[in-house]
């Protein structure tokens, strides 16, 4: 056997590695947190990376996990040796392909990152819930708890599929092993050889479809016979265990590592066991070693082998001397007598009482527990918990561990301090923004300590839920001895923050350990460093003794050239200050290590890279800790105390990281929560904001319109209200004529912006002496905060401008419209964020929006804060995201209520004629509602109805009361990405468009699956770059425009707010004045686009003219007047697409890696581009395509 | 007719040399540039700063978004073979040099040390038979005195020079205080030829948009005045090869820059007005020019009319400007 080769890896690596290696072809689709699986088999399959059998896998994307799953069903119909790697939403869109390739006994290998299901609220951490649900299907399951157990398990999955032709999943749990950082042994090719009997593969291969032995499978079966063919494949079953423990035992022969179905750890004698599968498992297994140490006597039962349960296994693993079993669950089964694995062990102990097969002196008490729901912790001190509990004469059942249930009180009480840690494991926390590197920088250090044979290295990173200014906390632990906690660092040696103004928002500090070592990334010298440190760090340094060192890595970044990037810097410090490692020989590392990461990225970047390793060991000191603590500075306040008693109580606690601490009493009970709420959470993550110049402005409201976070406000007011302002409030007369008194405010929210100076790139107004100067301008915050926060106090106290005086034909009269959707935590610059907000000033306050997960569901409604807000008289959009690939099915369904609820509030408003007057029933019911002015005229008639319903009795007037402001026409918007449009969603976006009801569709359309990570999708143009296209795209995007339009009945636009704003405004207008269905396809610049998203808009322009995105429109009501319904808005080509093209890196890429295909895609893009203008063009001289 | 000459110690078949352009950006163009006629090619210049741009620009764009959000840690896929670096353009410089029979000149421009001589031996390697200089220095900052402009160029040349055996070019600027003493020092600094002269981005003004605007126009017959001059003042006077560039449209533009003694004459606007075979037209005119005056090679006219070769040596100094004037004078007003 070749000799084993150790790395550092995450689960989803180590698990793809074996996956791609077994296997002819890989069917799948992006999903967190197993997207990586797939992204690695695509990337391997595009370097021309072989099996074991010396093929190149064929890895396809598919339009959903169910089209994967289908794919997977015929390639292994047809005999290919197949495999997916999904998680969650993925796996329940399985589910039917799933019951037909077990109940075909077909063998494969689903690998499964394990996640929680969407119910309250969507989330993509990890718990059990997903292969739970997915029990029923006859597939078998083996569950993975570590790195290395991702790796073995899969191969162990695959040989004994083969075997037993029986289909398995292979699960770990998402994030917590998917991405889980470890030191592995890889499996050679070799072993892999061994393990998989060619014999059985060729077996799988003969019971494939053949037209040479031709035979029929699917049949539709009758009540005569489908029960016992159902019946027919328990043998398979039945021998499934056996198989699993042969292939294990061959595994450990092969390899020296030994696993059973069941692994028993803790004391031979125990008398209280834990089971539990997956990496709980690796926390319990440390914490029984730990207990039994102290003479406790535990134990813990790992599951591998879930399905098919093998009860005498199980028997067999559990020490004789049990008397109290506790079965934790990852996973909630509301109204079922228990959770699905405690239902096992209770079935099987019960059946084994029943049948005397039990050999022990009793029955041990079984008590199931519930743990980890969403990536929740599981610590020692929760494992603990249990063990105590289980030593109670009346244990609780049914309990939950983790979190405080004052509701149903089901929780177990733990100590948060308890710690299984020991001296000779190093950990290290580490405080970073996203943008700066320091995740890069610690996977790194993971994979040069992990290089030392004598050490192990674990990584774990915690992520925020913001995609703009984003902070990471980075887990590290080394040692060496192998490490098993699978939770997160409590009591850390060395602290790492590195971003300063961390100090002032959260307690750096509080798990540091008494003499830890702190190093702080300080823009303050030695002298001021201490001074500028709050109270509660200065305390906690000087109590807890601990050693403190100051780097200022911006001047070192900014010495090497290395601009905001002070990844290197931070990790060199850490190798310098930690002791893990010796200085010298650390750089060296650290340098080697830059070679090969930027070696790629050349010369130069190395060399930028070298000189901030060596700048920073002379710019590193110690700071001498003074003995008193002298700070009048106070950590900040999480929110302001006008916040609602909610956002105080319950969304504070989230902001300030202690969501934890929580108890279930103060979270809603069915996922309802307040809208608008990013509005108390100043994040001030920008240090440059937008500065306005009254002078030089036109007031042309082009800045607001693009601010893609709502930060940008116009007020229009009479002179008079000044009075009182404060000094720094800027106003400039209205610049329009006739309004002598009236004053004109462009009020920056500077807390809010994200910096990404759009706004200034959009402003056409130049100051005559000084061009370089616009009406708006990026400058530092921080000398004008307080005097804005002033003033934006202020400018809150103006009136809101009437809506009904409001030109919404122009883009400079939108920006008197209140945004509804504001602050939101997307990609500084996002590209779809100005759109959605453009909807919400628009239609904001009868707007209901259905919205598919990704990007716009996260920034929509990712917790702690949400940006869909409420105007001054408490109405805005009402939000709701449910699946994915169901979102234009649920919006539709939202139409249907209204439309239903409309009519019988008109049904019963006619009954009540009489008592109410002809006069007022009838303008509720037929007077017209397009314009802001006759909307509002309704709102009154509305108040007026429900003023004379109250006074009037009887269940019709109480019915109507409930549903009279259905009399304000509704506007229902599905928004989505390309993803969910063009993909996933598309059947069910074609089904509502054909419907001809009035919902209108906003696609934001990037091009990519933004929200997983720049996927490509049937959006994607040809030639660009994305994961699952890494050779580049080589066909051209779907035309959902044309598609939508050969309905007839469709309105159909095509904008680009960069492009031609007014075309965007007067098309979301249109579509929504439309009273059937609307498809809005709106171009979205994107990060995974890779361009400064600086220049977004100038990249929309440039899509434009290019020809790539022609800007249109179709509305039937045209048609209806006898003209031509089609409009073609943008002019003819004026630049090639090459010349668009080569502005974003999707594209630069295939030049780099391959420019000859690069040159013959992007010629077959011009070619298309040419032949659809031509399209275009006919249909606006002609109406016909 | 012999229309041979020698340029940088290389024998070329004719003076008609293909300058630095976009024509010569790939293989198929340089192929098209020998079909075309040209005696030899230049290609157009390896800028250092945009291999460190691309570079930066791809560190920067791909590490944007990443390791901020659990579910997008990233949003490109990982590349293995990305080419950085002078790869792309050394390729060029080796497949044109085996592929073509005509010389194969490489052209550096480049902003630091490392990136001249690294660079420079790099195309040597690749097999260019020479190399020009394009030395690129807008001295913006107004504390620089002209003689640390000077020495600035100057060390490039040396450095260069240091570095590689094969002949340098140095393609001057024309806004040296005393270019025929910067001509001399260049070649004093071991130049082997001087290209006269470079054209510099001279950016222009939109008064839509009020932005500076990049604009580099093709160059136009009245251009070649400026080298015209200078190539009738230096040859003769410099051991080294001179090569005239701008301006040329005509086979009249060649007959000129020779006769003032440019061993080549270089162009890129015409070939690119007129395509990659007008090179030939080029050389037609001259073989038509020489057989009308009856020249038997370029030798023979090479200089012909340079300064130390006219009648009237002073006719290129003082005389020039007076000669304008007495333009005025009508000898028939007396």
């Amino acid at each position: 056997m070749a000799e084993a080769k150790v790395t550092t890896i995450d689960g989803n690596e180590a698990a793809a590695d074996v996956a791609f290696r077994l296997n002819e072809v890989c069917a799948i689709y992006p999903i967190t947190p197993s997207s990586t699986m797939a992204e690695l088999a695509d990337q391997w399959t595009s370097e021309g990376r072989t099996n074991i059998w010396g093929n190149v896998p064929d890895v396809v994307a598919m339009q959903s996990e169910a089209g994967a799953a289908g794919a997977v069903h015929g390639a292994l119909q047809a005999g290919a040796l197949t495999t997916t790697f999904t998680a969650s939403q993925g796996l329940m869109l399985m589910i039917p392909n799933m019951y037909k390739i077990a109940g075909e006994l077909t063998a494969c290998v689903f690998h499964v990152a394990a996640r929680a299901l969407a119910t309250h609220g969507l989330s993509i951490f990890g718990d059990q819930a997903d292969v739970m649900a997915v029990r029923p299907t006859g597939f078998a399951q083996l569950a993975s708890s570590s790195v290395q157990e991702a790796h073995d398990m899969a191969l162990i999955a695959q040989a004994a599929t083969l075997q037993a032709r029986v289909p398995f999943i292979h699960f770990f749990d998402g994030f917590r092993t998917s991405h889980e950082v470890n030191k592995v042994t890889l499996l050679p090719d070799d072993v892999l050889r061994a393990m998989i009997d060619d014999d059985l593969v060729l077996a799988h291969r003969r019971r494939a479809l053949n037209p040479d032995n031709p035979f029929i499978r699917g049949t539709a079966q009758n009540p005569d016979v489908y029960f016992q063919g159902r019946e027919a494949c328990s043998p398979f079953y039945a021998a499934v265990p056996g198989i699993v423990e042969a292939t294990m035992e061959k595994f450990g022969d092969l390899t020296g590592r030994r696993y059973r179905l069941f692994e028993y750890f803790g004391a031979p004698d125990a008398e209280r066991v834990i089971v539990l599968m997956g990496s709980g498992a690796e926390a319990a297994r440390e914490t029984v070693e730990f207990l039994s140490e102290r003479g406790e006597s535990v134990g813990v039962v790992q599951i591998h082998l879930y399905r098919p349960f093998s009860a005498r296994h199980f028997f067999a693993a559990l020490p004789p001397s049990v008397r109290a079993v506790a079965v934790l669950d990852r996973t909630k089964e509301p109204g079922s007598t228990g959770e699905p694995l405690y239902q096992d062990v209770t079935v099987a102990l019960a059946e084994a009482a029943a049948d005397g097969t039990w050999s022990g002196s009793r029955l041990p008490r079984v008590i199931g527990g519930r743990y980890g729901l969403s990536s929740k912790e599981f610590s020692p001190g929760m494992i603990k918990a249990v063990f105590d509990e289980l030593a109670k004469d009346k244990p609780k059942n049914h309990f939950t561990v983790g979190i405080v249930d004052d509701v149903s009180h089901s929780s177990l009480d733990y100590d948060p301090s308890f710690s299984t840690e020991g001296e000779d494991v190093f950990r290290a926390m580490f405080y970073g923004l996203g943008a700066d590197g320091t995740v890069g920088a610690n996977k790194n250090t993971i994979k040069i300590i992990g290089e030392d044979p004598e050490f192990y290295a674990q990584g774990y990173f915690v992520y925020d839920s913001k995609k703009s200014g984003s902070q990471t906390v980075s887990h590290v632990r080394f040692g060496r001895k192998p490490i098993r906690s699978t939770y997160l660092i409590d009591t850390a040696n060395f602290i790492g923050c590195h971003q300063f103004n961390f100090i002032e928002k959260m307690d750096v500090l509080a798990h540091a350990a008494p003499g830890a070592t702190v190093l702080l990334n300080s823009p303050y010298g030695q002298k001021e460093v201490w001074s500028k440190l709050p109270r509660n760090v200065q305390q906690q340094i000087i109590d807890k003794k601990l050693k403190l060192f100051i780097i200022d890595g911006a001047q070192v970044a900014r010495e090497a050239g290395m601009g905001s990037r002070t990844n290197t810097i931070m990790q060199t410090c850490f190798f310098a200050i930690s002791g893990v490692m010796p200085r010298d020989q650390a750089i060296a590392k650290i340098k080697k290590s830059i070679e090969k990461t930027y070696g790629i990225k050349g010369e130069e970047v190395v060399r930028k890279n070298f000189d901030a390793v060596d700048h920073t060991i002379a710019h590193l000191y110690e700071l001498e800790v003074p003995d008193t603590v002298t700070s009048t500075i106070e950590m900040a306040r999480v929110v302001p105390p006008e916040a609602p008693d909610f956002v105080q109580k319950v969304t504070a606690m989230m902001m300030a990281g202690r969501g934890d601490e929580l108890p279930v009493s103060a979270l809603p009970v069915d996922g309802t929560f307040p809208s608008g709420t990013t509005k108390w959470e100043k994040r001030n993550i920008s240090s440059f904001v937008p500065i306005w110049e009254p002078d030089i402005c036109i007031q042309c409201g082009n800045c607001s319109f693009v601010c893609p976070h709502g930060v940008i406000r116009s007020k229009v007011y009479n002179q008079s209200l000044l009075e009182g302002a404060p000094e720094t409030f800027k106003s400039a007369p209205i610049d329009i004529r006739g309004f002598p008194e009236t004053r004109y405010t462009l009020q920056i929210y500077v807390e809010d912006c994200t910096g990404c100076t759009l706004c200034v790139e959009v402003c056409p107004a130049k100051s005559k002496e000084e061009t370089g100067k616009k009406a708006i301008n990026m400058g530092w915050k921080e000398p004008v905060l307080a005097g804005e926060k002033e003033s934006i106090s202020f400018f809150e106290t103006l009136p809101v401008n009437d809506r009904s005086r409001v030109d919404f034909s122009t883009v400079r009269g939108t920006q008197f419209l209140e945004p509804l959707f504001e602050f939101s935590g997307a990609c500084a610059g996002c590209g779809e964020t100005p759109y959605v907000k453009l909807l919400s000033q628009l239609f904001g306050d009868r707007l209901m929006v259905a919205n598919a997960t990704g990007c716009s569901s996260i920034y929509g409604g990712n917790l702690p804060t949400t940006p869909w807000t409420v105007n001054h008289e408490g109405r805005g959009p009402s939000w709701a995201n449910s699946l994915f690939e169901d979102n234009a099915e649920f919006g539709f369904g939202m139409r249907l209520a209204t439309d239903m609820q409309l009519r019988e509030a008109a049904r019963l408003l006619k009954s009540l004629e009489a008592e109410l007057g002809d006069e007022l029933v009838d303008a509720l019911i037929n007077a017209p509602q397009i314009t802001e002015t006759q909307i509002r005229r309704q709102r009154e008639r509305v108040a007026e109805l429900k003023k004379r319903l109250v006074a009037l009795d009887g269940p019709a007037t109480k019915h109507l009361l409930s549903i009279a402001e259905q009399f304000v026409r509704r506007s229902v918007w599905l928004l989505g990405g390309d993803g969910w449009a063009y993909d996933i969603g598309s059947s069910g976006v074609d089904h509502v468009l054909a419907s001809g009801r009035d919902v209108n569709i906003l696609v934001l359309d990037t091009e990519v699956y933004s929200n997983t990570g720049g996927q490509a999708s049937k959006s994607t143009p040809i030639g660009a770059v994305a994961k699952f296209a890494n050779a580049g795209k080589q066909v051209g995007k779907k035309d959902l425009a044309l598609q939508a339009i050969s309905y007839g009945n469709v309105y159909v636009a095509r904008v680009a707010m960069g492009a031609n704003p007014q075309q965007t405004l007067l098309a979301f207008r249109e579509a929504e004045a439309y009273s059937g269905p609307s498809l809005i396809l709106a171009y979205s610049h994107c990060i995974a686009h890779g361009i400064n998203m600086q220049h977004g808009l100038d990249q929309q322009s440039r899509a434009v003219h290019c020809g790539h995105w022609p800007l249109m429109r179709y509305n039937p009501d045209v048609r209806l007047a006898g003209e031509n319904p089609f409009s073609l808005d943008s002019p003819r080509p004026t630049i090639k697409v090459k010349e668009y093209a080569e502005h974003e890196l999707r594209y630069r890429m295939l030049y780099r890696t391959n420019p000859k295909e690069a040159d013959m895609l992007m010629d077959m893009a011009q070619r298309g581009i040419d032949q659809k203008w031509k399209l275009y063009e006919e249909m606006a001289a002609t109406g016909r395509g | 007719m012999d229309l041979k000459t020698t340029y940088l110690g290389m024998d070329l078949k004719h003076p008609v040399v293909a300058s630095a352009g976009p024509l010569s950006a790939t293989l198929d163009g340089i192929k098209r540039l020998e079909d075309g006629g040209a005696a030899a090619v230049v290609l157009f210049s390896l800028f250092e700063e945009q291999i460190r741009y691309e570079n930066e620009s791809f560190d920067y764009l791909i590490d944007q978004g990443a390791d901020r959000f659990a579910e997008s840690l990233s949003y490109f896929p990982a590349v293995e073979d990305y080419h950085v670096g002078p790869e792309k353009y050394l390729n060029l410089v080796r497949q044109a040099s085996e592929s073509c029979d005509i010389p194969i000149i490489g052209s550096l421009n480049g902003i630091s040390d490392k990136g001249w001589t690294e660079y420079a031996k790099d195309i040597q390697s690749a097999g260019a038979r020479a190399l020009e200089l394009n030395i690129f220095y807008i001295p913006a900052d107004i504390s620089l005195s002209g003689r640390e402009v000077e020495e600035r160029y100057l060390q490039v040349v040396r450095k260069v020079k240091g570095a590689v055996a094969i002949p340098v070019a140095v393609k001057m600027s024309p806004f040296f205080s005393s270019i025929g003493e910067m001509a001399r020092r260049f070649v004093d600094d071991g130049a082997d030829g001087l290209v006269l002269f470079n054209r510099f981005y001279q950016p222009d003004f939109d008064l839509d948009a009020l932005e500076v605007m990049p604009n580099l126009e093709l160059s136009a017959p009245s251009e070649i005045r400026l080298p015209l001059l200078w190539i009738a003042v230096l040859h003769g006077r410099l051991n080294c090869s001179l090569a005239a560039t701008r301006g040329v449209q005509t086979g009249t533009e060649v007959v000129k820059y020779l006769m003032a003694g440019a061993d080549a004459v270089m162009t890129t606007s015409a070939l690119l007005r007129h395509g990659a075979g007008y090179a030939k037209t080029l050389v037609d005119d001259l073989e038509r020019w020489m057989e009308r005056r009856d020249y038997a090679s370029v030798a023979q006219m090479k200089g012909s009319m340079s300064q130390q070769k006219v009648a009237d040596p002073s006719a290129f100094e003082r005389a020039n400007y007076i000669k304008v004037l007495e333009s005025y004078k009508t000898p028939y007003l007396v």
